[in-house]
């Protein structure tokens, strides 16, 4: 296969998994020695308590993309993959960002937010923390301009996303709390 | 009940007649409760090779092959077994003992992480917390082994659950698995492209590998061949599966093959890969032989479809199913001209072999090459025809490797080897398992001085179980494989390669209560190999092949 003349790309994979222990670490494993890159990854529980949805946003050629889709779907624990393209989908991310500010720097730094419709979470005397969401381009948009000040500490949570609409809802169907799981919460 | 006597219950359930392990501590419930089953047991003598003659069992029986170890070192050394397993798709169930549940983490005697540990070369793996869920567990480790692309599940069993106790008991029938679904019938739209693809080729070639086997499929591909006198050849890990006489069968690709088979893959216009990876040692060079084909892939694991080389036709699933449905079909084509210019490559080079041959022993003769002992070639060819028809052919790894690889001549028989991981000390373990399955087969194992000390304490397990492997050991007193690629690539600068002459394999042989040969002289090939193979017990034959002699 000729991958030179494939471009990198940025893509966000949804992946639905049945909540196993140990299946981050499956999937997260997997990334690293097969070397996809992971740029940012988020997992949680969906409504279905059984099923945790990851969302990975990865990049890299056509090739690597296939073979991500094709080698994830092959964990046994993995009920589906499929891309959040960005033209169908939503992606979220949050950030909290503590800046540096005192008395007299305070009313800026509220204003900067305000216009990013972020909200101050914590004060003190000398910072205030503040909550930002978004998609991943406001969310740096956003640090870009508060940069501007000192950042003290900052953590990103990393992208979630849904697909627009009702069209590629792929498990409501088989919904039922623990549908195939009869026998217990430890399913290990 | 405990949850030992129900894993050992489900184990019958599935069918289980030999478990191969080594128990310890944190896995002695289980080997007590082993005890109220006819399932029999085999003390191997260190674990790797539990995972090595499972591996065999598997190949040979087609059931899944059972491994039981206990914790820590135990389920260490399995290690290399798994990942054996893991490389070549062969389906096993590695139970391992494990520290109490509430213990684990703690680091406490004997405990590891295995199923950590493994994580990257198991199909899926099992840390088992409740005895009551023993029954779906095991059949689903079954169920995920041999099913789609198999492969080892491994099961972590803690001891406390083994003592736990099992209120009620049921095997379930059928697995319930929602997010794990092989694909076993190729569609229907994509096998109608690669008949048609067929009819308009002119030059079209089918590489079996080692997934026909697999699926037990080497009967239905030789009939699609017969019908539609379509020339084939095969990966390493495809061997056997057509006999090596047959007239449609151009040998071996690969860095290692033979030179007819890879001339037809690369002036094939159409070349339907069966079951095979498409992996380095085979095609090196995957664009390059890509170029100007049409490339049809058959394989049952999606994920390796495109993986190295993208096909013009994918095609998914199982491969008998497959060619069930391809015989089901009748199409006019006609190769004639093809095969005539195959031919011709055969011709080619079996002249050139011919020369080469000659050429060694003019050059012994003349002194122009100091190789004494047996040509290890001829002696490979010269075995496979004493062999009976149906005999099982255990390579090992390294030079002997290439040599029964490329000198093997198949006539019903089977071949196999460890070929994705290149696990030296395969041979002998993986014969007694193969023996184990298939009691009244001849079962040869052919090894290297280097793989055999790697795992020579299975002698003891073949005498006192009685299972009889005929073991060749190809002697050169060097590791020579790497020795070769010294010579080549570092100028015969040789490092650590020399095994020296030790052990005295006369006396191992006796050690162990094994017959034992010795052939040094090639006029006597005939004779010693009627001797090695004439009763159905263990017997060592070894060959004494100069270190200078490369493959």
């Amino acid at each position: 296969m000729s991958t030179s003349e494939n471009k990198k790309e940025i893509k966000v994979f949804q992946i639905l998994v049945d909540n196993n222990s140990g299946v981050l670490s499956r999937i997260a494993g997997l990334f690293s020695r097969r070397g996809y890159n992971i740029e940012s990854i988020t997992a949680g529980v969906t409504a279905d308590p059984n099923i945790t949805r990851i969302t990975i946003m990865t990049s890299g050629d056509d090739d690597i993309m296939e073979q991500i889709e094709k080698q994830v779907s092959k964990l046994v624990d993995v009920r589906d993959i499929h891309e959040l393209k960005p033209e169908e989908s939503v992606y979220r991310e949050l950030a909290m960002i503590k800046v540096r500010a005192d008395a007299s720097q305070r009313e800026n730094v509220i204003a900067l937010a305000n216009i990013f419709r972020g909200n101050i979470i914590d004060v003190s005397n000398e910072s205030l923390m503040i909550e930002i969401t978004g998609n991943s381009g406001k969310v740096d948009a956003f640090i870009r301009l508060i940069s501007g000040y000192e950042i003290l500490e900052l953590a990103r949570t990393g992208v979630a996303g849904l697909g627009r609409g009702t069209k590629n809802i792929i498990y409501i169907n088989d919904m039922r709390l623990g549908a195939g799981i009869s026998d217990g919460p430890d399913r290990d | 009940m405990n949850g030992a006597d129900a894993m050992v219950k489900s184990l019958a359930a599935e069918g289980v007649e030999y478990v191969f392990g080594y128990p310890g501590v944190a896995i002695c419930p289980f080997y007590d409760s082993i005890l109220q089953t006819d399932i029999h047991t085999v003390l191997i003598r260190q674990e790797q090779c539990a995972a090595h003659a499972a591996s065999g069992y598997a190949r040979i029986s087609g059931k899944v092959g059972v491994a039981v170890v206990t914790s820590g070192p135990g389920a260490t050394n399995l290690i290399t077994g798994i990942a054996t397993a893991f490389a070549d798709s062969i389906p096993l169930v590695c139970i391992t003992g494990q520290v109490d549940s509430q213990m684990m983490g703690s680091d406490v005697f004997q405990e590891a992480d295995i199923s950590g540990a493994c994580e990257s070369f198991v199909k899926y793996s099992y840390i088992v917390r409740n005895a009551a869920d023993i029954p779906r567990i095991v059949k689903e480790a079954f169920y995920i082994a041999n099913t789609g692309r198999r492969g080892p599940v491994l099961i972590d069993l803690p001891i406390d659950v083994q003592q736990q106790t099992v209120r009620h008991f049921s095997y379930p029938e059928s697995v319930n698995l929602r997010t794990y679904k092989p694909t076993v019938a190729g569609h229907a739209v994509q096998i109608k492209k690669v008949i048609t693809q067929l009819e308009r080729a002119k030059r079209p070639i089918i590489c079996v590998g080692g997934g026909v086997h697999l699926s037990n499929a080497a009967d239905e591909v030789i009939r699609f061949l017969e019908k539609n006198q379509i020339p084939a050849v095969s990966t390493m890990m495809g061997l056997s599966a057509i006999p090596t006489e047959h007239p449609l069968f151009y040998g071996m690709v690969g860095n290692n093959g033979k030179p007819y088979g890879n001339r037809a893959m690369n002036n094939a216009d159409m070349v339907i890969m069966v079951g095979a990876r498409v992996a380095d040692r085979s095609i090196s060079q995957p664009d390059l032989i890509m170029e100007n084909k049409i490339l049809v892939h058959i394989d049952v694991d999606p994920a390796e479809i495109g993986k190295n080389a993208g096909p013009t036709i994918p095609l998914v699933g199982d491969i008998r199913h497959v060619f069930e449905e391809f015989n089901k079909i009748d199409f006019k084509a006609d190769y004639t001209d093809w095969i005539d210019q195959l031919d011709g490559y055969k011709t080619d080079a079996r002249d050139a072999k011919r020369r080469r041959m000659f050429q060694r022993e003019e050059d012994i003769l003349a002194h122009q090459k100091d190789l004494t002992g047996i040509n290890p070639v001829q002696f490979i060819r010269q075995l496979s025809y004493a062999m009976k028809e149906d005999a099982v052919y255990v390579a090992d790894v390294g030079q002997n490797q290439m040599w029964s690889c490329s000198n093997y001549i198949a006539r019903g028989g089977r071949f196999m080897t460890s070929g994705g991981m290149g696990t030296m000390g395969y041979a002998l373990p993986a014969a007694m398992g193969a023996k184990v399955a298939a009691p009244h087969r001849q079962v040869v194992a052919v090894c290297g001085d280097g793989g055999f000390q790697m795992t020579m304490q299975e002698l003891a397990t073949i005498t006192q179980y009685d299972i009889p492997v005929k073991l060749v050991i190809i002697k050169n007193t060097v590791l020579g494989l790497v020795r070769q690629y010294q010579h080549y690539n570092y100028k015969d600068r040789y490092s650590v390669i020399d095994l020296g002459t030790k052990p005295d394999l006369s006396l191992i042989a006796q050690a162990y209560g094994i017959g034992y040969l010795k052939l040094d002289n090639s006029l006597k090939t005939d004779s010693t190999l009627a001797a090695f193979l004439a009763e159905d017990k263990s017997m060592i034959l070894e060959v004494d092949v100069d270190r200078d002699e490369l493959c």
